[in-house]
């Protein structure tokens, strides 16, 4: 087996990535497959809180079958560098929801990967992703809707909303989208702001200290992305780790 | 109470409050009337410590402390109260949480110890019960698909469980209806309406001085108290409008 060679800049899905940290894990191990049977429905939390200096680089396969549902929450805040990716195939009627939550600080790079392919008729696929950056951390979404030339129907959203808290900070957003059929919806959105100066005067006014005012507004920012996980344990295993993880970077 | 010295200050490098003196002794209510562009809100904001609202001269102190040296949640943990014109929406956090962290945080700044979660949720539910406030509502993000009422009637229950020495209400009767109108009046005199308290009413209209008696009444006009007295100035007011009274 031929070593697979480092990935460049000039490469689309690696162009904001921290290949110098990226190299002291490469090769990448094999890639999970996740299946989800017809009419199954399946879901999986990842919360990537990698220490810090480590790199931590994840990519999953799922293919989802017809009239199956598969949803998906992310966490990804650890590692000097830590990488999500999925490549989605939803057959007819099937259903994708991915809800992630980017909260990175100091040198981090998060990066969040995916490919969406629609590949049969009537598919709805549902992407919310939510970039916090501090200091000079990088935040990337990168994500790809392909809608094959059968794929009427398809039903498919993205959106994005980053927030940088210091002039270091940033956040890439790059929609995608090839469709190939012409009976489709498919939506994008990309934000990217800074906390609102009169809601934080606001909750100054009554009493929060400049920290604390800045950590619920960055709780606000996330908030509701996790609520509807299936597994209660966690559900509170998230909110808790990105609660703490906030107040570090408020 | 609120002692407020030929105060200055300017937004954007425009003066706008040009020596403004007030005194407000604990146990009253003064009402401030003038017309668009007086400076009201810009009063209002300079005690609160608005960023952008730059004072330029003159002092305030709260209770011998000076206002005008403390950062703005400094001086809401000192007992001062700003009730907002437009209270800003923040989707994503309830008021429940938001007020419960703004309360112990004033109370750990003053060296007071944290309410539990039990003890606030009862506090909570009385002034929301004095202001006609559905409980639900308080469980709700801060303001959020509120109606102007609702907003308004969320900042007296606001300014209930912070029970603050001072209160400066910038404008809580504009957008309330008569009903509305009348339970933030009789939510001013139950909260703040006693011997060890003062309030400040900036208000364009009498209507609210229907409610709530106030001790003085101060015309601003072009960023100055141009004139004061008791109510039957607000009463003048309505009648003749300002370009009469200020003559």
């Amino acid at each position: 087996m031929t070593a697979l060679a480092l990935p460049t800049r000039k490469d689309e899905a690696w162009r904001y990535s921290d290949l110098t940290a990226l190299a002291r894990v490469w090769p990448p191990s094999e890639p999970e497959r996740i299946v989800v049977g017809p009419g199954e429905t399946l879901s999986r939390a990842l919360l990537q809180d990698a220490a810090p200096g480590d790199v931590a680089v994840r990519d999953l396969i799922v293919e989802i079958g017809a009239g199956g549902a598969f949803a998906m929450h992310l966490l990804d805040m650890g590692g000097a560098l830590g990488r999500v990716t999925f490549d989605v195939t939803l057959h007819e009627g099937a259903r994708f929801d991915l809800k992630a939550a980017l909260l990175g600080a100091g040198s981090q790079t998060l990066e969040l990967v995916t490919k969406v392919r629609h590949v049969e008729p009537g598919g709805v696929s549902r992407q919310t992703v939510r970039a916090i950056a501090a200091d000079t951390a990088t935040t990337s979404y990168l994500g790809q809707v392909a809608v094959a030339r059968d794929a009427q129907q398809t039903d498919a959203e993205q959106s994005f909303k980053a927030m940088l808290l210091d002039r270091g900070a940033s956040a890439n957003a790059k929609p995608e989208l090839e469709i190939f059929a012409d009976d489709v919806k498919c939506a994008h959105g990309a934000t990217v702001g800074e906390l609102d100066k009169a809601a934080l005067f606001y909750l100054a006014s009554r009493g929060l200290d400049p920290a604390g005012a800045r950590a619920l507004l960055l709780q606000a920012f996330i908030a509701g992305l996790f609520d509807d996980m299936a597994d209660a344990d966690a559900h509170a295993r998230f909110e808790q780790a990105a609660r703490a993880r906030l107040e570090t970077m408020a | 109470m609120l002692t407020i010295d030929n105060l200055t200050a300017e937004v954007a490098g425009k003066p706008i409050l040009k020596g403004l003196s007030l005194t407000l002794n604990a146990g009253e209510i003064h009402a401030i009337m003038g017309p668009n562009g007086a400076g009201k809100s810009t009063l209002a904001y300079t005690l609160g410590g608005r960023p952008g609202y730059e004072v330029t001269g003159g002092t305030a102190t709260l209770e011998g402390a000076d206002l005008l040296a403390m950062e703005p949640h400094e001086r809401a943990a000192a007992g001062l109260f700003l009730g907002f014109q437009y209270p800003v929406e923040i989707p994503g956090v309830s008021n429940v949480q938001f007020l419960r962290e703004a309360l112990n945080s004033q109370r750990t700044a003053r060296g007071e110890a944290p309410l539990s979660a039990a003890d606030f949720l009862r506090l909570a539910r009385e002034k929301a019960a004095l202001l006609g406030l559905d409980m639900e509502m308080l469980k709700r993000p801060v303001n959020v698909g509120f109606s102007g009422g609702e907003k308004k009637r969320a900042e007296m229950v606001q300014m209930g469980i912070l029970d603050p020495r001072v209160a400066i209400l910038d404008e809580t009767d504009s957008g309330l209806d008569i009903d509305a109108l009348k339970t933030v009046g009789v939510g001013i005199n139950a909260i703040m309406r006693a011997p060890d308290k003062a309030v400040l009413l900036i208000t364009h209209y009498q209507r609210l001085l229907d409610y709530v008696q106030p001790d003085a009444v101060h015309i601003l006009a072009d960023g100055r108290i141009v004139k004061s007295g008791g109510p039957e100035l607000a009463v003048a007011l309505e009648r003749e409008g300002y370009a009469e009274v200020l003559a």
